[in-house]
């Protein structure tokens, strides 16, 4: 070999470059083996004498056993509600009100490590997210909310808003604490007092709020919390001594809440399901828009109402998009949720697994073709590899119905007329993203798209001053900004505004 | 039939057909996507075989009025025996000299290896006619340079006169003969990332055998999006035509944690294939020192004093 040969002879790159596993540290959580009801400012136990396990959906382990909720013992914390309300809290200066709010959002984030270790040992999500969205946005609610507690004749001029007295609050199982956040902390800044179920499979981050609450000193009865499956969740609906139902989970169980409270006088808001349309043309930040799409439905496995699960790609594009699609699904790492480098943690339930199961049979049956990068699923826990549907009609049941998983379907659009036609053409109306670097196409786009919520160059971004909230059968209210504190208040002169 | 009018001369990017559509880049998603991956966690074996690797790949470089023969000397004797103590440590991939210094370091680092380069092209600004940078890399590569690092001009760039900056970069890439040629965009100067990514294509297109940051005179230097924004015009490049072209962020780099989080930048865009000293360099001085202790730490369970660790 020649001196100069020799000089340049390729140096072989590295064969392998695995990152050692780095998991959080879950002993800074104590578990304890039962948790009642809190209710009226104690940890309870259950009247129905009935307990259900809590597991972890990544190892299916026991994390604790937690008490199921019968109508006697809702009946109990909507009063230990009621008594909070008329005893003290609706009285109480506005400005005391949000000194509690502070606090509270000071312990979420002195807490947020424990908070954060506990959301993905119960749900199964990412640490990287519990730690980067769910903990500070849970934080921000509480800040935001605090600060609009004395402030609500400035909100709302002229319209003397009052508190409306117990608020039933059901919550979902895809972000446990942020979820708990968004329905509290504008109740409690409103006036109201609260009685929350969170969602059977992910009780665990509500029962350590509880505690935060004692830590903040909240006067009992203020924040009560009432775990159990969907029995606990019906006699609160049921209840008459609830004034207002706030609800965020499957449009399904949203129809059957309305119907039970037709004619009844108590107020309502639905956050419900969604089949976003995440809309990229041909002149955008490519290999950008490819992040926005990853994140848009591979974030928290795809448990998101807003996630954008059906792919608009202008057609000239469409090829490049796939290609580099499939490319960074390789990179993702699936696996252990309190590991700080997992981007896919594991799916919530077994019920939920078998429901996407379900359905990406069905995309396969109706002839779209499927694609899943090599990625070893752990063998114990609920686990589902991320998933991209090519040549899907707006016809399959992949383009039409919530899957709630991390399955992506690829559709193709010509022009911005069709885009909108096909965005606009689904029985939901939650949220919508539009990937373009021309700004006033943004905005022509944004009239158009029947959404909730329009991103433009970016997805899944929350911030507690915006209103959330969906279209048609992805719900009504807003939860969120100035438009999240409405459905709290009543109002001199009309009684039903924001029901 | 009418023609269509000539565009003026200048405006029309001279990229082969088969090259990426331009495309643009959002800065925010670029960042945040940047952010996240800086947010990885590398432990143990990974991070030692990653410290090993950054080894590796650096271009460890002095670039002042002041150097003498006799700095560049010691700088080589670094180079080639990074921690006198450890063994085990590999000699690091070239030394990155101005062009005065090249015979030195080319006798100092003869059969070691460690590769001479050499900054051409009237290095930093590259303000100075055609002919002198040609003749300033032809000098350079006669006094015994393996590699050229060149910076493009700025001012054309800047003011629309693209296809002189790319007629330079293969002017340039002609008078380098069998040296490897890298062109140093300066992304400090050229203001926006679509600007960086253009820049890259041009590079490439032009026969660039790596693209590289930064001359270390400006700030801000290599930065960690920056760097993201141009592995993937690589990438992109590579997809359209097949063409493997390298990356060498330089100046800023000073930490060994800084260094992991460019590997993973470089292994979650372009893959293993790249994470080779022939494909992605760092440019740096002070960073080896950093990488050592920390190469220590990891062997032994604690920090030594910097004192353990000679400077050159």
């Amino acid at each position: 070999m020649s001196e100069l040969a020799k000089r340049h002879a390729p140096v072989p790159a590295l064969t392998e470059w695995d990152y050692a596993p780095a998991p959080e540290a879950r002993e800074i959580v104590q578990l304890e083996k039962r948790y009642g009801l809190f209710i009226g400012g104690k940890f309870v136990k259950p009247r129905s004498g009935e307990w259900f396990k809590s597991i972890s959906p990544s190892s299916e382990e026991t994390l604790a056993e937690v008490a199921q909720a019968s109508e006697q013992d809702v009946n109990l914390a909507v009063k230990a509600a009621r008594s909070a309300y008329e005893d003290g809290w609706s009285r109480l200066a506005a400005s005391e009100r949000a000194k509690y709010l502070f606090r509270i959002a000071r312990l979420l984030q002195e807490r947020s490590r424990e908070l954060a270790v506990l959301e993905s040992l119960d749900g199964g999500k990412p640490i990287r997210e519990s730690r980067d969205v769910d903990l500070p946005l849970a934080a921000a609610h509480f800040f935001y909310y605090a600060g609009w507690a004395d402030k609500l004749e400035y909100a709302f001029p002229a319209r003397k808003p009052k508190p409306i007295g117990v608020a039933g609050q059901i919550i979902p199982w895809n972000f446990p604490l942020l979820m708990l956040a968004w329905k509290i902390a504008p109740a409690l800044a409103a006036g109201n007092t609260v009685v929350l179920k969170p969602a059977e499979t992910t009780p665990r981050t509500a029962l350590f709020f509880a505690d935060i609450c004692r830590q903040a000193e909240l006067p009992p009865g203020v924040v009560n919390i009432v775990t159990g499956d969907g029995r606990a969740g019906a006699a609160l609906v049921k209840h008459e001594g609830v004034d207002k139902i706030a609800f965020t989970g499957s449009t399904e169980v949203g129809k059957a809440i309305q119907r039970e409270l037709a004619g009844t006088g108590t107020k309502l808001t639905l956050e419900l399901g969604g089949k976003a349309a995440n809309i990229v043309f041909d002149d955008c930040a490519l290999d950008q828009a490819i992040e926005g799409i990853v994140n848009g439905i591979y974030f928290n496995q795809g448990h998101v109402c807003c996630a954008g699960s059906r792919l608009l790609v202008q057609e000239s594009i469409y090829e490049a998009t796939v290609a580099k699609l499939k490319q960074r699904l390789e990179t993702l790492r699936l696996g252990d949720p309190l590991d700080k480098n997992t981007d896919i943690g594991a799916i919530n339930s077994k019920a939920q697994l078998d429901r996407i199961t379900e359905l990406v049979q069905s995309g396969q049956d109706e002839g779209a073709e499927m694609y899943q990068p090599p990625c070893r699923l752990p063998e114990k826990g609920y686990w589902f590899a991320p998933t991209v549907f090519t040549n899907v009609a707006q016809s399959h049941r992949i383009a039409q119905e919530e899957i709630f998983g991390p399955v992506l379907s690829v559709l193709t659009f010509r022009t911005p007329e069709e885009a909108v036609e096909k965005a606009n053409n689904t029985p939901y109306g939650l949220s919508a993203g539009v990937w373009t670097e021309k700004g006033s196409r943004i905005l022509w786009m944004a009239d158009r798209l029947r959404a909730g919520v329009v991103w433009a160059n970016t997805f899944n971004r929350f911030d507690p001053a915006s209103p959330f909230g969906g279209y048609k059968e992805s719900g009504f209210g807003r939860e969120g900004g100035r438009h999240g504190l409405e459905p709290y208040l009543s109002f001199e002169g009309s009684e039903s505004w924001g029901g | 039939m009418a023609q269509a009018p000539v565009l003026p001369r200048g405006f029309e990017l001279p990229l082969e057909p088969r090259l990426p559509r331009i495309g643009s880049v959002d800065a925010v998603a670029l960042e945040e996507r940047a952010a996240t991956l800086a947010k990885r966690s590398i432990k143990k074996d990974s991070k030692l075989q990653a410290y090993d690797l950054a080894v590796r790949m650096m271009d460890l470089t002095t670039l002042e009025g002041a150097d003498t023969p006799g700095k560049v000397a010691a700088l080589c004797s670094k180079a080639m025996r990074p921690d006198p103590v450890d063994p085990s440590i590999p000699p690091v991939a070239a030394v990155c000299v101005y062009p005065n210094l090249v015979p030195t370091a080319k006798a100092r680092l003869d059969g070691s290896g460690v590769k001479v380069a050499s900054v051409a092209t009237a290095f930093p600004s590259g303000q100075s006619p055609l002919a002198v940078k040609l003749a300033d890399v032809r000098e350079a590569v006669e006094l015994g340079a393996d590699e050229v690092d060149m910076v493009i001009d700025r001012g054309a760039f800047l003011s629309g006169r693209y296809a002189k900056v790319y007629d330079e970069i293969v002017k340039v890439k002609e008078a380098c003969g069998h040296a490897h040629l890298k062109v140093i965009l300066e992304t400090g100067e050229l203001g926006t990332y679509d600007n960086v990514r253009r820049a890259s294509l041009l590079a490439m297109a032009a026969g660039g055998d790596f693209i590289k940051t930064s001359t270390g005179k400006i700030n801000p230097a290599a930065t960690l999006p920056v760097t993201l924004c141009m592995l993937e015009a690589i990438r992109d490049v590579h997809e359209e035509t097949g063409r493997v072209v390298g990356m060498k962020p330089a100046g800023g780099i000073r930490t060994a944690k800084q260094a992991i989080q460019y590997l993973v930048v470089l292994h979650e865009t372009l893959g293993l294939q790249w994470m080779t000293p022939d494909l992605f360099r760092f440019g740096a001085s002070s960073l080896l020192n950093d990488v050592l202790m920390q190469i220590r730490k990891q062997k032994t369970g604690r920090y030594q004093s910097i004192d353990y660790f000679t400077i050159d």
